[in-house]
């Protein structure tokens, strides 16, 4: 089930779409659930699609389609890398290799005590600040370098 | 409309048409794989490249519309360079499977792929692979990797059968065709998805690897299942059908088939067929030669007539059964003395029989047939003949449709499909019914009240449309141009039908709308034609049952599933001195009959089936029957023969479909309308039931898919379908709880002496006070009417 919190951002998010639209609302849907226990299970996706009136398969094919959702479990943060060209250019492979050592785990996996986990994607959008990461997709990181991904990572509340 | 030009060719068009049609009516074909004409337009597949005059890059024809003056060039150096290109990239994951992919030889990718792709691939990288999926009994996902992600598949789930079973998940070079968590499909229109699909993604389950194409002939048939008369191509090789595929119609199937009419041609080929004569001597069933079986029967039936007369023989048969067979039983009845034929097996109310009214639209016509009776107003009165009351395509133009007790999608799934289209372009679906599933469109109103509350439900809204109420489904029915009315299955079982029906037919006129019948099975307009029922002087199949004959022919029958009252009908077979079962397979009758004479099931005779809107249609038989069957109306010839009956002399079912219908006007022969007031009690009225003292509930029974006849209850891939599940016995949870049953739990469920054991559902749209028990299934065949009181217990 979905729970009153998450419930409750839909109806607001389906305020903005005509009454007999609320698939619209699926996207912002699928993000609460994600923000509320950081991944999306097939669960909630066919809790979301009663809860719009959509197929279930139809809410499978929005949330497999979108990078951000988290079809299983990231850890606490998800730190996720891009990997494009202008990222690429300025550093982005090595800024990822420091911080698959540091962390000890490889893209698509997550540290043993479930705090962080990896994730590569395409451009973000902001090359003139590459290389970049997100925090749980809420939060942009600019001109990585090891030391920074250090400090992020001390910030976040992970060991050295 | 639009003056265009393609390839040199003028044609005009209207607006809005696309360009891959335009070029369909000038005769020029375009390439494509994603685009259908029943189907939305996904212009994904790209393959429909052409070129457009003053257009800078080739354009899509299924998404591009046609402008005046537009000139189109669809085999010009850019449109061939493009389509090459698409051809080229469709190809680089699709694998070189093709020598023993089941689509080899009607591939629309192997085809295309001879017009527009090179002999060799550039693409020397690792293909993709997409894994193989289990989507259930009927159709095969083994193959993924051919998919080229047209999605035809998708939007036929999504626009045609109303459910969207499969999706396309994963994006880019990962997108995938798959159902939601290892789902399965279905849907009771799942195997068109075959059809559809343009490459060997999804091929038929029960077909896999037991032929090629380009080995089977085609013969053209009519489905013997439910009331629409789809047309098929029945695909044979060395005499056993292989495989049924849709004969395009649009005013029947259009291009699509149900399951059911797809996949049942597997019962053709069942362990269970009968295929030599059999004579029960000494208790023990024996093979013997046709001559023998026959005088049998001839002088059984002489014996019965002579010593207990004629009226002690009963004949009861299937609507599945052909017009030539079924004309000749009542024939061969009648010219032996009895009146009792009757192929209603599963109605229990009669009370309409005699009582025919309507005026003739012809009052210097004599009285016609049996149970003619002249009206009041002076006109000459017509037999009742129930239909649909319109055409199928006109059933698809109404704007309101009022549905009464109809089990909808798994009773008429192709006329399901179409009023769902209705219901997309605005028509409003009113629903009376004792169940509620979902029919997989928008319903605007509906009442779901126990069985013995319908006619109550009906009235009302009668009384509310004469009051012009604007509110509910009187309101809905009210603001159409073209109202429909129809009876379904359960309203033509149901214990007062012809009260439903007047009511029905009071609404309709209040509303000028058409009143009609969705016939229950391929021939039941046909069986009426044949006049195989009793008229005022026989009886009908209730009272045959009720008060048993001696003697009992039955055709394609097995009571225990195709009557309305099982328990009553083993009762009288077990105590008949004769019964002859001209049957297709060795049923039940094994335990109860005397002799079983082997007949031809639709695909190995010749025949006519009258589908629901009256149109009557012939085939040919597409292979030879098995063993020592015979077409059923070749038997009837011969016992009519041995009996000496008059009029038993034709040589083909030809002459016996003309004898049938010979000075008949179909036209002016169907007649769904009753003047006179023939409402009755609800009898065995459980009224204020009181389930927690008695444990009386109201039993709603539908006849699952799966099991509505002979053929298809012997398709083996269908009963693997969870529509063929053994059936549960669902109520309403409050009533669960008052018994003290959990979901899932086994109830115990009587009528009359005999008791059957189910799981229990929770089903909270079901009305309180009744229990939802499917009939016409091995496991419930025990069980008695399929209207009335059942008690239900604790396990």
């Amino acid at each position: 089930m979905l729970s009153v919190q998450v419930q409750e951002k839909i109806e607001r998010e389906l305020r903005k779409y005509p009454a007999d639209q609320r698939q619209s609302a699926v996207m912002s849907a699928l993000r609460f659930v994600q923000d509320e226990k950081g991944w999306i299970e097939s669960s909630d996706m066919a809790d979301v699609a009663n809860y719009l009136g959509m197929a279930q398969m139809a809410v499978y094919e929005v949330a497999t389609f979108y990078h951000m959702y988290n079809l299983k479990p990231m850890g606490k943060h998800t730190l996720t890398v891009c990997t494009n060209l202008s990222c690429q250019l300025c550093g982005a492979e090595e800024v990822l290799g420091y911080i698959k050592d540091k962390l000890g785990i490889g893209i698509g996996e997550v540290t043993a005590d479930g705090k962080f986990g990896l994730r590569e994607a395409e451009c973000m959008g902001a090359c003139v600040e590459a290389p970049l990461l997100s925090v749980n997709n809420k939060r942009l990181c600019f001109r990585l370098t090891p030391a920074k991904v250090d400090q992020i990572l001390a910030e976040l509340g992970g060991q050295p | 409309m639009a003056n265009i030009e393609i390839d040199g060719k003028q044609i005009e068009v209207e607006n809005g048409c696309t360009v891959i049609e335009a070029a369909r009516r000038a005769g020029v074909y375009i390439p494509h794989f994603c685009y259908h004409k029943k189907l939305s337009i996904a212009a994904n597949c790209r393959m429909c490249l052409v070129q457009i005059e003053k257009a800078p890059k080739p354009m899509p024809a299924c998404a591009t519309t046609v402008a005046e003056g537009m000139k189109v060039y669809t085999a010009s150096e850019m449109a061939v360079k493009a389509q090459k290109g698409v051809m080229e990239f469709l190809l680089i994951n699709h694998p070189l499977d093709c020598p023993i992919c089941d689509q080899g030889g009607e591939c629309e990718l192997q085809d295309q792929a001879v017009g527009y792709g090179s002999s060799a691939s550039r693409f020397h990288e690792e293909k993709r692979v997409v894994l193989h999926k289990d989507i259930g009994p009927l159709v095969s996902a083994e193959e993924m990797s051919r998919c080229i992600n047209c999605t035809r598949c998708v939007r036929f789930g999504q626009e045609i059968a109303g459910q969207m079973e499969l999706g396309q998940a994963f994006r880019g070079e990962h997108a995938e065709i798959m159902t939601f968590v290892n789902g399965s499909v279905n849907s009771e229109l799942s195997g068109n998805m075959i059809d559809i699909c343009p490459v060997g993604a999804l091929t038929s389950k029960p077909f896999r690897y037991t032929a090629r194409s380009w080995e089977l002939s085609r013969r053209r048939s009519v489905s013997p299942h439910d009331s629409l008369g789809s047309n098929l191509a029945v695909q044979v090789r060395n005499n056993r059908v292989m495989r049924v595929l849709p004969i395009e119609n649009e005013d029947i199937n259009e291009c699509w088939l149900s399951d059911k009419d797809r996949f049942s041609y597997e019962g053709l080929n069942s362990n269970e067929r009968l295929t030599r004569p059999m004579l029960k001597q000494d208790g023990k069933w024996q093979e013997v030669e046709w001559q023998t079986a026959l005088e049998f029967v001839a002088n059984g039936l002489r014996q019965i007539k002579d010593g207990a007369g004629a009226e002690q023989i009963g004949a009861l048969a299937t609507p599945h059964s052909t017009l030539e067979e079924l004309y000749l039983l009542q024939k061969l009845l009648r010219g032996i003395g009895s009146h009792n034929v009757d192929f209603r097996l599963r109605q229990s109310d009669f009370s309409a029989d005699g009582k025919q009214a309507g005026t003739h639209p012809h009052p210097n016509l004599p009285p016609e047939g049996e149970g003619a009776t002249v009206s009041s107003d002076g006109g000459e009165p017509r037999q009742f003949l129930p239909w649909l009351g319109m055409s199928v395509a006109d059933l698809g133009k109404a704007d309101r449709l009022l549905i009464i007790g109809s089990f909808l999608r798994k009773d008429h799934p192709l006329l399901a499909q179409r009023i769902r289209q209705a219901v997309k372009k605005g028509a409003q679906v009113s629903v009376i019914h004792s169940t509620d599933d979902d029919l997989l469109m928008n319903v605007a109103h509906k009442n779901i009240v126990a069985p013995n509350a319908m006619a109550d439900a009906l009235a009302q809204v009668a009384q509310d449309v004469a009051a012009k109420n604007n509110a509910g489904i009187s309101g809905s029915l009210l603001s159409g141009e073209r109202v429909v009315v129809l009876l379904g299955n359960f309203a033509q079982q149901h214990p007062q039908a012809a009260q439903l029906q007047s009511l029905a037919q009071q609404i309709a006129a209040a509303t000028n709308g058409k009143f009609g019948f969705l016939g229950e099975a391929a021939n039941s307009v046909g069986a009426y034609l044949a006049h195989a029922l009793p008229g005022t002087q026989g009886m009908n199949a209730a009272t045959m049952l009720s008060s048993p004959r001696k003697a009992y022919i039955l055709l394609n029958a097995e009571p225990e599933l195709d009557c309305a009252n099982p328990q009553q009908a083993m009762a009288a077979m077990q105590a008949a001195d004769l019964v002859v079962a001209i049957s297709a397979y060795k049923h039940h009758a094994v335990d109860y009959a005397d002799v079983l004479l082997p007949s031809a099931p639709f695909s190995e005779t010749s025949g006519t089936f009258v589908s629901t809107e009256g149109r009557v249609q012939s085939f040919k038989g597409a292979v030879k029957p098995q063993g020592e069957a015979r077409p059923a109306w070749k038997i009837l010839r011969v016992l009519g023969n041995l009996l000496n009956v008059s009029g038993f002399d034709q040589d083909n079912s030809e002459a016996v479909r003309d004898a049938a219908l010979a000075s008949v006007n179909i036209v002016e022969k169907l007649n769904n309308i009753l003047n006179e007031n023939v409402g009755r009690a609800m009898p065995d009225a459980v009224g204020e039931a009181h389930p927690t003292k008695t444990g009386g509930f109201q039993r709603i029974a539908e006849v699952p898919i799966y099991s509505a006849d002979a053929v298809v209850r012997r398709a083996a891939a269908l009963q693997k379908t969870r529509d063929a599940a053994v059936p549960r016995a669902a109520m309403h949870s409050a009533e669960l709880e008052k018994l003290g049953v959990q979901p899932g739990a086994q109830v115990k469920l009587s009528q009359g002496q005999c008791c059957v054991y189910l799981y229990a559902d929770a089903d909270d749209r079901l009305p309180k006070g009744a229990v939802r028990v499917a009939a016409g299934h091995a496991a419930t065949a025990d069980l008695g009417a399929m209207f009335g009181t059942i008690t239900v217990e604790r396990a």
